[in-house]
Formats: structure tokens, sequence, C-alpha cells
């Protein structure tokens, strides 16, 4: 295994996040290469919107603009995965996901996995800090945003 | 002529007359190709109703059933092909909105008798449970899956943890939906758990999925094919069985429940925030009117959601609402999953819940139910869009 796969909170092989055909969510995807968190702001309105979508959802304005947002927010639910639902996870014992709020950016929400230890335990509302987890040796490579608390 | 939309309604309209389904069988353990399936379920619903099945003349389905309705069609040797309705996304929460598809093209004219079934033959296509082989993912799923965020467990845990955490919930409201199923199953012939029951320490045993989900909160994985058909009421009562009318159906979802990922605003929801009140108006019932309830079973924790978003109860009465003496046929305060469902009977796709509504409306149920002259369906909690359904015998019309 190379440094990169031991650095990585779940193994190389789980399903690679890309752009759709028509490149809607292609900023969001390339800001987390560059380690920079892209959430949509309607210029009109300045309402957020996560994910992406052609139009505001509150005032019609087409082609929200991409507004770099920190990487911080607060644990809105969270589950701990035991069942392997792929084949990559199957010795690979339980793991975390989180919800995030991000109550500075229209508490928009993501979902990430929550790192250190699978048994912590966890809160709602909790604090927490995004970490940008990069895959440079897949094809093609890319780039998630972790959490981990305060 | 104009109606107005309180008068524009289903109710009493359309009436099923026959219903039928495969033997039930685990994934992979089917001997009958999938299309096979779905032939041999409309055979039986035919034939239970006593019609010939050339005379049927639509279809309606969900979740992308495979069995596409013209080759159906074709295959059945039906005289013309009059709808094909398929109800968009959503999965098992088309399960009631497929039948709502098929009562609407009878009751605008469009046909006369629709056959209404899924096919799902997942030992054939693949397990909904394992997500194996996809190389890379773009739109929704691609905020989900690279987190291990893959399959229907994980999708949804995080909304019941949330609803659990917002309406203090505890994990034993959820054992009681998975014991009241496993409980009916056991007088079921046609479950596959039939004769494997569950009582509280085995639940309590068993290992994780993902928490809040024991491995007896998360529904089957199966092969098998359920059918229904359905006439307007004019010709309902031709036929060899007791019609069971629709008194009512909704489809949909509130505000945004589509926004993803997991950005729907009402987060801690089953999506019936405005199907539930539909459904009542349309079929001008209440909560207390219902007898018997069919609530379709992806985990135990969307039940309970749906069961509260239907009015049942408050969420913060779950604990004291959802116990196993409470939900089970004949008298309990609602008997809740008759045959065994999702979790028990067959995973169908939520299909064998609305066969069993019909059942308890006959009065032929194997776990029947002491009020059963109105009877609901709960499609597909949490997706969207969601869908149910009132059935009623002719005295509740």
């Amino acid at each position: 295994m190379s440094d990169e796969a031991s650095s990585t909170y779940l193994p190389q092989g789980l399903p690679i996040p890309v752009a759709e055909p028509d490149d809607l969510s292609a900023p969001y995807w390339a800001g987390l290469r560059q380690n920079r968190l892209l959430v949509q702001r309607c210029v009109r309105c300045r309402s957020w919107q996560f994910g992406p979508e052609w139009l505001c959802h509150h005032c019609h304005a087409f082609d929200p603009e991409w507004t770099e947002v920190e990487a911080h927010g607060r644990i809105f639910s969270w589950e701990r995965v035991w069942h392997p639902s792929h084949a990559v996870l199957r010795q690979h014992g339980p793991y975390l996901a989180v919800l995030v709020e991000l109550p500075h950016a229209g508490a928009v929400r993501m979902v990430g996995n929550l790192l250190g230890d699978p048994m912590q335990t966890v809160a709602i509302g909790d604090p927490v800090e995004g970490v940008f987890e990069h895959r440079l040796q897949t094809d093609p490579p890319y780039s998630l945003l972790q959490w981990r608390t305060g | 002529m104009a109606r107005t939309s309180a008068e524009r309604s289903l109710r009493g309209r359309v009436a099923v007359i026959g219903i039928g389904e495969t033997d039930y069988y685990r994934h992979g353990a089917s001997p009958d190709p999938e299309f096979k399936l779905a032939l041999k379920a409309i055979l039986a619903a035919c034939s239970d109703a006593g019609i010939d099945p050339r005379d049927v003349e639509g279809f309606a389905s969900y979740g992308d059933d495979r069995s596409e309705a013209s080759r159906v069609a074709a295959a059945l040797g039906i005289h013309r092909l009059r709808s094909a309705t398929m109800q968009w996304g959503g999965g098992g929460g088309g399960c009631c909105a497929a039948v709502a598809n098929a009562a609407a093209s009878i009751v605008a004219g469009l046909s006369d008798c629709v056959v209404v079934f899924r096919s799902l033959a997942q030992g054939q296509y693949g397990r909904f449970g394992q997500t194996t082989g996809i190389d890379t993912i773009s739109g929704e799923k691609a905020y989900l899956m690279p987190y291990g965020v893959l399959a229907p467990p994980q999708r949804f845990a995080m909304r019941v943890q949330r609803y659990m955490h917002e309406h203090g919930v505890r994990q034993e409201a959820l054992r009681a939906i998975a014991l009241a199923s496993y409980h009916h199953a056991q007088s079921n012939p046609r479950a596959i758990m039939h004769g494997k029951p569950l009582d509280v320490s085995k639940y309590d045993a068993s290992r994780w999925i993902v928490e809040p989900f024991h491995l007896y909160d998360c529904c089957m994985e199966n092969d098998g094919a359920a059918a229904l058909v359905l006439v307007s009421e004019e010709r309902a009562k031709e036929y060899r069985q007791k019609p069971v009318y629709v008194l009512g159906a909704a489809v949909g979802s509130g505000h945004r429940a589509g926004a993803s990922p997991h950005n729907s605003p009402l987060y801690a929801s089953a999506s019936f925030d405005t199907v539930a009140p539909d459904l009542y108006r349309m079929a001008r019932l209440g909560p207390s009117d219902v007898g018997v309830v069919q609530a379709y079973e992806n985990f135990t924790g969307g039940v309970a959601m749906a069961l509260a978003e239907h009015g049942f109860f408050k969420p913060e009465e779950a604990n004291e609402f959802l116990t196993f003496e409470n939900l089970i046929a004949p008298s309990a305060r609602l008997p809740l999953n008759t045959s065994g469902g999702n979790l028990a009977e067959c995973y169908m796709h939520g299909f064998e819940l609305v066969l069993e509504a019909v059942r308890q409306v006959r009065g032929t149920s194997t776990s029947q139910a002491k009020r059963s002259d109105v009877a609901m369906v709960i499609g597909g909690p949490m997706v969207t869009p969601v869908s149910n359904l009132l059935l009623g015998s002719e005295a509740t019309l």
C-alpha cells in the first residue's frame, strides 16, 4: 500500500466522484483539489445552495455563483457503519459518516467521514473542522472533504 | 363541466378485483427469470379476479420495473394497450403511486382495466444492498458513496438518527416494529421468514448494519412479483371477488424534499408532511378511521416516522405507541404489517403490502385485523416521491 492509501480514511476502490456530463458540479470537485470548499450562492438574492443546481431555488436567477466558505460546521446527524456494502470494505471494520451543517453558509449540509477512532462518542451539535483528503494516485484523481472534532 | 379540486377525486371510483403473486424467494433462489415472474403474478391476479388476461388494457408500475408494459402486453396477447404508466423515482415510494396512476387513467377514461404490478429479482440484476463494481459516480451519489454512504442502509440511517435525537425515540420503538412484522409472518405461509420467529433477545443480539439499524430493522432482498387488477367502480361487482375500493391516494413530497445531498429542509422526516393530509382529504377520513396499516419498511425507523406523519401518534409519543402489544392483529391499537411486510414476508418493493391491504378489506389475511373496513398502505418512507393509499369495502363508500 502507498502512503496515500494508508492516510485515507476509507480504502481505495470506492466509487470516484466526477462531475456530471453537463459539468454542474465541476467547480466543487475542482475546489476540493485546491483545498477550497465552494458552495453556490445566488448573485441576486444571496441565498446559499448545496448541492448545486443551475437555478437559485429562492429567486430563480440562473447560475448561482460558486463562493468559497470556511470548512467548519457542526454535526447535524451521524451514523456508524458496520455492514460492508462494497467489497473493499469487507475487512475494514466500522467507520463513521457525519452530516455536517454549515451555519455560516445558509445552513447547507454535507456528508463526510468523522476522522479518528470509529468508536468515539459522536454528539449532534458538536463543532467540526474540515480536512481535505487528496487521492492523487487514482484515475481520475480526486479529493474529499473529511471532518474532525474541535 | 368544470370541477373544483375538491370534487376531483379517486374516492370510490375504482376497485381492486384481483390480486396475485408468485412464490417469494430469497435473492438468487428464483428458478424463474424476472420477466417470467411478472407474467406469473399478472396471470395469478387475473385468475383471482376471474377475467381473461387478454381483456387487460393497461399496465402501471414503479421503481423502473424492467418488465416493460409493451413487452408484457405482447407476451399476454392483450387485445389492445390503452395505458402504460411508470412512476418517476423514489423506488418503493412508488408502490401506492402506481395504483393511483392506474386508477387515474381509469377515472379519466383512458382505459377500463389496468394491471398494477412489480417484478423484482435482485438475485438476477443486483442486490440493493451491494454497490461493488461502480468506477465513477456523478450527481447526488457522488457526495455520498466516496464516504461509504453507499446503499440504502447508510443513506437513511442519518435521517432516523436525527429523528430519534429530535424526539427522544428509543431503539425499543424500532424493535417493536420488527417484532410485529416477524410475528405476523409466522402465520403467513407465503412469508420467507415463516417458521423463523424473532424475539427481543434475538433482535438485541443481532449485528448492527449501521447504527441505529440492527439486522432486523432492515428489509430483505428478494426475488418475486406481485400484481393486482383494477377496474372502474361500475364494473366492480361483475367479478369473482368482493371488490376493494380505492378511497384515496396521494403522491409526492414537501418543499424541496429532493434537495440533495441530504439538504431537504425537513430532514428528519419520512416525506409525508404534505402527502398524508392529501390522502385523508381525498378519502374524507382521518387516522381514527383506519383499522389496519401496512407501512413500507425499508427500515423500521422510517415506519415510525411515517406513522407519526399520518397522525397515529405524535413523534414525542412514539415510545409509548410503538410497542409489540399495540401493533399486532387482530385487535391491538393499530395492527401493523400483518403479512410480515418487507421485513419478513417478502421485499416485493412494497407491493406485497398493497396486496395485504386488499386481503384485509376482503377479510382473508392470515393475520386478520378486527377492524379492517378501511386499510392503509404507506409507501417508501424517507424517499421522494412517496405515496400512500386508503382502501375500503363497499360499506365505506
